[in-house]
């Protein structure tokens, strides 16, 4: 059984969601780990949950992404481990520098919490084998500072490299460039999404008209099992 | 100067039989006040049926704590920030979130969902100029959303209502569910030698005197009253708290709300029997300097209070600095009674804890209100307006009835993965605690019709909310209520409060719900007066097959039903008051053996999965109802109104009555629907019509009566103007 870490800061609050669902239906064993703790070479996978670490102070990720267990994760990230941040997670692994750009407030200036449309731009990561280049899903979302920004340069060198993993279809809710939802690192493994995988991958929490978003971590499993 | 009456003086006088001190004297004063104290209303509140088989901590303790089976129970409380969000909207509002998780947590469990009863002054659309009503709802919401976001707790569900009653003023209410194992719940108890300690943020002089504050009316604005958010820090508490309940490291618990510490010392005190030795300079504080009676009456937020033995201590100690939170060990448990107060030493204060947290009740006078009759008496009988579908379209864009995205988006409403029934989408919350346990939540309030008959008013919310829960398919087993009303000092507003208490307990009694927790909010006044009186009612309910989850969405190509009779009630209804300019009349009436049936009848429809969706009847009546539940489902419909069970003189009155207990579902198996129903003697309901195919004209919406269309629109047309709330505040 592939083996997760879901690494916990003060503040995070979407930790125990992503463990009852990884476990529960995707059979992973599971761990919370306290981010002062060593040993998280021990994983098959590490997730980056959301919330608000710090209480989002100074900009939301930054200062949990100064912590001294994020120079273990850059390591791991070199490994090739499999590494996802969801939401805040997302903006931990950009201000941390693993993932190019930044993630700034909402256009509307408010938070979101809803539904949304997302297309998979590139499937070729742990986390979407599952699906097809082109591929549309519902998922949810529910943050403040999700707005996806990079300057051209950085933005070209994304695209040139295939590293846009989801955009929002349709309705762009935040702003983002390009209504970019979620990257990917150089080397693919590091992937940082707004949307909540864990949210969307349960029948009755999908509102009525939707699909939803289990097919993001079945990838991972189905990742886990080969590599393993 | 102090605030105590000279009858107060005198009791306290005698009772210590000496002068009370300075810092007792502020202690006093706090723990009297109106917001502390139930002077007023104690009484009163006695009377409301508080027993029932599932309810192992009723009210009185932080939080009233359900036994829901399998081990576990839900805790359940409400509370108000209405004076301090009128100054500051964010900040007040935003406490007010963290005070009611504070209650929760009290009880030593996890708080897994929000809700909030907003209300502001009558909102005027495309007024551009500077409007205190935008301003407060705005801060308000943000405030809410702010603080429910960063700990993690889902807010849920709510209502808003704008009332000219309310201008520049706001009622903030919020109230939480929480969720935990029955041998986690922390019922306290102390032995002498125990150790108190005071966790979470540091005291500052924020807040001073904010129960004194929201005990008087709102012509002092004192904004240094209101205090200070962290819910950073409100987040640690939890995390740690929950850590700690797991190990078993606290004897007692009691969160800091209003009154800071004096009430919270002096009501743990009382209720352990135990007496209470502390040291106020070990307080660890924002500020040097504090003096005692500041340390004493500070409000500063995400504070709370634990007592444990020395043996548990170290693992208490140890979870503290994990999180990262500051701790002060104050003072111990004493075997006298009494609240023993030092400063560096000092004796500085020395009360008997139950002199202090029973302060001496007043016997307020009570006069039915004189508008009540006058305004019941006027005959109004306006022309029916000639075009119903006009009525209709701007009817769907008053704020109190429009969408309500622009808020409940604003909110982490899904964070916990427990949200099954998500705002807007139904009418009343579920959340999912296990694969066969689920719980329903709503709360509802309608100060216009309590203001002209605050019993039928009262009794009219109960239903309201029981009739939500019930929809959603859950079965009622418990009420919260808040009290919200003016100057107890004046007669009227008490009668009015009496009136409302009297409708709490004849509804609870006749359907057999126990109130499992309340809150009492006096002195709403702005500088028009008092404010109509404003119950808020919640309804909790636990269903246990998903199966049962039913939403509001019409379905298409399927049969309509009403059940319930519409009657000529149009008194405070929001068709009179928005399109008539008149708050006169009756309101609705109920009668407690018919909702009683009507919602049974629901329950056993719903449960036997006969429905495809179903609607409680309220706020704009049946039109209203019929139209929110198309645009969900996107299925337009076509009824026929000569068919509805009703009493009503006018077309008018038939669409637009608030009249109580009645409910619109439609379904796919209307024969095995009109057995059931014809086999239920005294129920009074009809077939009215069909919703369309999906296919064409699926998007319409038609009323006929006496063989022609009285109302003929679009969805489209619907919902531009029911989203005109969402555009206004962007």
């Amino acid at each position: 059984m592939p083996k997760v870490a879901i690494l916990v800061f003060p503040g995070t609050n979407c930790e125990r969601d992503v463990q009852t669902v990884l476990s529960r239906i995707y059979k992973f064993q599971t761990e919370l780990f306290w981010y002062t703790r060593s040993g998280l070479g021990n994983y098959d996978a590490i997730i980056i949950p959301g919330g608000f670490t710090y209480g989002d102070r100074l900009r939301a990720g930054a200062i949990a992404a100064q912590s001294p267990i994020m120079k273990e994760i850059k390591t791991l990230a070199r490994e090739n481990v499999p590494i996802l941040g969801i939401c805040n997670g997302f903006q931990i692994l950009v201000e941390a520098g693993l993932l190019p750009g930044a993630l700034t407030t909402n256009s509307s200036l408010k938070f979101v919490c809803k539904w949304t449309t997302v297309k998979v731009i590139n499937n070729n990561t742990p986390f979407t084998e599952f699906y097809k280049s082109g591929d549309t899903f519902n998922i949810p979302i529910a943050h403040g500072e999700g707005r996806f920004i990079a300057n051209a340069k950085t933005f070209d060198k994304l695209k040139s490299e295939d590293r846009v993993v989801l955009v929002y279809s349709g309705e762009n809710p935040n702003g983002s460039v390009d209504g970019v939802a979620g990257i990917c690192n150089e080397q693919r493994n590091v992937v940082g999404i707004m949307p909540h995988p864990e949210r969307g991958s349960e029948s009755i929490l999908t509102p009525t008209g939707f699909n939803n978003s289990s097919g993001l971590f079945s990838s991972l499993k189905a990742y886990c099992e080969r590599e393993h | 100067m102090t605030s105590l009456t000279s009858e107060e003086l005198r009791y306290l006088r005698a009772n210590l039989a000496r002068e009370p001190n300075d810092l007792e004297l502020r202690v006093i004063e706090a723990e009297w006040s109106e917001h502390c104290s139930y002077k007023s209303t104690k009484k009163l509140i006695k009377e409301l049926p508080r027993k029932g088989k599932h309810i192992l901590i009723g009210p009185g303790s932080d939080a009233a704590a359900i036994d829901i089976g399998d081990g576990y129970a839900l805790s359940v409380h409400i509370e108000s920030h209405n004076h301090p969000s009128s100054v500051e909207p964010y900040g007040g509002a935003a406490t007010g979130v963290g005070g009611v998780v504070r209650d929760i947590l009290s009880m030593g469990t996890r708080p897994i969902a929000l809700l909030n009863a907003l209300r502001f002054g009558n909102l005027v659309a495309g007024s551009t100029e500077y409007s205190t009503t935008k301003w407060l709802f705005k801060n308000v919401v943000k405030g809410i959303a702010d603080y429910g976001n960063c700990i993690g707790v889902p807010t849920v569900g709510g209502e808003v209502e704008f009332d000219a009653s309310i201008e520049d003023y706001c009622l903030v209410d919020v109230a939480s569910i929480g969720y935990g194992r029955i041998n986690h719940l922390i019922r306290n108890h102390a032995s002498s030698g125990d150790y108190i300690i005071l966790a979470g943020g540091a005291t500052g002089s924020d807040g001073i005197g904010g129960a004194a504050f929201a005990s008087k009316g709102m012509l002092s604005q004192n904004r240094s009253a209101v205090q200070v958010p962290d819910p950073f820090e409100e987040k640690l508490l939890i995390e740690a708290i929950m850590e700690a309940v797991e190990h078993n490291y606290v004897k007692a618990l009691k969160d800091l709300g209003g009154g800071g510490l004096s009430c919270c010392l002096s009501e743990l005190s009382d209720a352990l029997g135990k007496g209470f030795d502390i040291e106020l300079s070990k307080i660890h504080s924002k500020e040097k300097g504090l003096d005692p009676a500041s340390l004493m009456v500070s409000e500063s937020q995400e504070r709370m209070l634990f007592i444990t033995d020395l043996e548990k201590l170290r693992g208490l100690r140890n979870i503290f600095q994990k999180y990262g939170i500051r701790f002060s060990l104050i003072g111990r448990v004493k075997d006298h009674r009494d609240l023993l107060l030092r400063y560096r030493g000092k004796i500085v204060g020395k009360m008997p804890a139950n002199l202090v947290c029973n302060a001496p009740l007043v016997l307020r006078s009570s006069a039915r209100a004189r508008h009540v009759d006058e305004i019941q008496k006027i005959v109004f009988s306006p022309k029916v307006p000639t075009s119903l579908t006009n009525i209709l379209l701007s009817m769907v864009s008053i704020p109190s009835i429009a969408n309500k995205s622009w808020i409940f988006e604003q909110y982490d409403h899904e964070v916990g993965t427990r949200t099954v029934l998500k705002p807007g989408s139904s009418d009343a919350a579920v959340l999912r605690l296990t694969d066969n346990k689920f719980v329903s939540i709503k709360l509802d309030g309608n100060s216009k019709h309590c203001y002209l008959d605050p019993y039928f008013g009262t009794l009219g919310c109960l239903s309201e909310s029981s009739r939500n829960v019930v929809c959603t398919g859950a079965e009622p087993v418990g009420i919260i209520d808040h009290l919200q009303f003016g100057n107890p000092e004046n007669p009227h507003t008490f009668w009015s409060f009496e009136e409302s208490v009297r409708a709490i307990i004849d509804y609870c009694k006749f359907m057999d719900i126990p109130v499992v927790g309340g809150k009492v909010s006096l002195y709403n006044e702005t500088v028009m007066g008092p404010i109509k009186p404003t119950p808020v009612i919640g309804c909790i309910g636990i269903l246990q097959d998903s199966n049962w989850i039913s939403r509001i969405g019409l379905t298409p190509s399927s049969t309509i039903y009403t059940i319930g009779v519409t009657y000529d009630e149009m008194g405070g209804s929001e068709y009179y008051e928005n399109y008539h300019k008149v708050v006169a009349g009756f309101v609705p009436r109920l009668s407690l053996n018919i909702d009683k049936l009507n919602r049974e009848t629901i329950l056993s429809l719903v449960r036997n999965k006969l429905v495809s969706c179903v609607h409680d009847c309220s706020k704009g009546g049946l039109a209203i109802t019929l139209c929110e539940m198309a645009m969900e489902g996107k299925i337009g419909f076509d009824v026929n109104l000569d068919l509805m069970p009703n009493a009503c003189t006018r077309i008018d009155n038939l669409l637009f009555s608030e009249s109580q207990s009645r409910f619109v579902f439609a379904t796919d198996s209307p024969k095995r629907v009109e057995n059931l129903l014809k086999s239920i003697p005294g129920l009074r309901y009809a077939m009215i019509g069909k919703s369309y195919s999906e296919s064409a004209p699926g998007r319409k919406i038609i009323f006929n009566k006496s063989g022609s269309s009285v109302i003929e629109c679009t969805i489209e047309e619907l919902e531009e103007n029911y989203n005109l709330l969402p555009k206004e505040m962007s």
